[in-house]
């Protein structure tokens, strides 16, 4: 039986060929990947194994860095690089920082 | 997990609208990509400049690079051979960076027009063309490519001759296609570098075909 993201032959209609600028966040996650595929913190398929179990709403419901960076994670826990608390740590400090992107991604200042 | 998206009715903490391009509200995403970037610096896995220039790297990638691999293919004979027989190689030696993928040149001819989809994801020859455009990671294009390629060439502008066979390639992750269109009639006076202008990147996903010659 496939999976569903084995879409191959499915019925589906007229291709959206509407492009998108990637942000900087997308180019980061994307970045974040290679580097650790990189350096051997987890592979590809290991990438794909929790992209393809997060099913097919997360397909329809985020974006494929979203999804991306979801995954990202989730490997970068399995080999322990850090921590479940230590990552939502980061997460409450990063969302203390500021309501959007650039001012959240600002590094701190210490003064 | 949770997904805790804030709402802000599109206005800034600031009181300001947010731009429509990158600048909108921090999502739960976005704040994990922070967090989790930020985390493995910290344990020393990575350097923020290690990671700016992985993007560089990434952002100079593009077409124009698979368009010089074709335009040479086109005018030598011998790297045509060797870039049929081993397109990770004849590429490398060119001077790409194409990573350790296995990367697979496929030839249109008169009688054979090739497309490349990746059914199950998004798997792309990204080293040699730069990152997929959105369409091709799309729903619609993944499954329809294998099953009605005509109609999905058709929908590019594509209309081939019912005598043309048409042949689909599903990329993995470890497998990537990139398309050897053929060489446009008429171009026969052209030196590799004005022919690489002709290549574009829809060629050579096959959803396209090379400019015309006639235009420049």
């Amino acid at each position: 039986m496939k999976r569903w993201h084995d879409m191959g032959g499915d019925e589906a209609g007229t291709i959206d060929i509407a492009q998108h600028d990637f942000a900087l966040w997308e180019k980061r996650v994307d970045a974040l990947m290679v580097l650790c595929s990189s350096k051997g913190l987890f592979t590809v398929d290991g990438l794909r194994r929790v992209l393809e179990d997060m099913g097919p709403d997360a397909f329809e419901t985020m974006s494929y860095y979203e999804r991306w960076i979801a995954s990202v994670n989730q490997n970068l826990l399995e080999a322990g690089s850090y921590s479940v608390a230590e990552l939502a740590a980061k997460m409450e400090q990063v969302a203390r920082r500021g309501a959007d992107y650039a001012t959240a991604a600002a590094p701190e200042r210490t003064s | 997990m949770p997904h805790d998206h804030p709402h802000d009715n599109g206005v800034s903490a600031s009181g300001h609208p947010y731009r429509t391009d990158n600048d909108g509200a921090l999502s739960y995403w976005q704040c994990m990509e922070i967090a989790v970037r930020e985390l493995l610096v910290e344990k020393g896995v990575t350097t923020s400049s290690e990671i700016a220039r992985q993007i560089e790297a990434m952002d100079a990638r593009s077409p124009s690079d698979g368009a010089k691999v074709v335009a040479r293919a086109w005018t030598d004979p011998d790297f045509r051979r060797d870039l049929l027989a081993d397109a990770s190689e004849a590429t490398r030696k060119m001077g790409f960076d194409i990573g350790p993928m296995k990367l697979i040149a496929v030839e249109n001819t008169p009688q054979l027009h090739n497309i490349i989809v990746c059914t199950l994801c998004s798997c792309y020859p990204r080293n040699l063309l730069g990152l997929p455009p959105d369409w091709y990671k799309t729903r619609a294009y993944r499954s329809r490519t294998v099953r009605e390629p005509r109609s999905v060439l058709a929908e590019f502008g594509v209309l081939l001759p019912p005598d043309v066979e048409v042949r689909v390639h599903d990329s993995t992750a470890d497998m990537r296609y990139i398309v050897i269109p053929a060489r446009p009639e008429g171009t026969e006076h052209m030196d590799a570098d004005a022919l690489a202008a002709l290549v574009t990147r829809d060629s050579m996903i096959g959803t396209g075909l090379p400019l015309d010659a006639a235009a420049f």
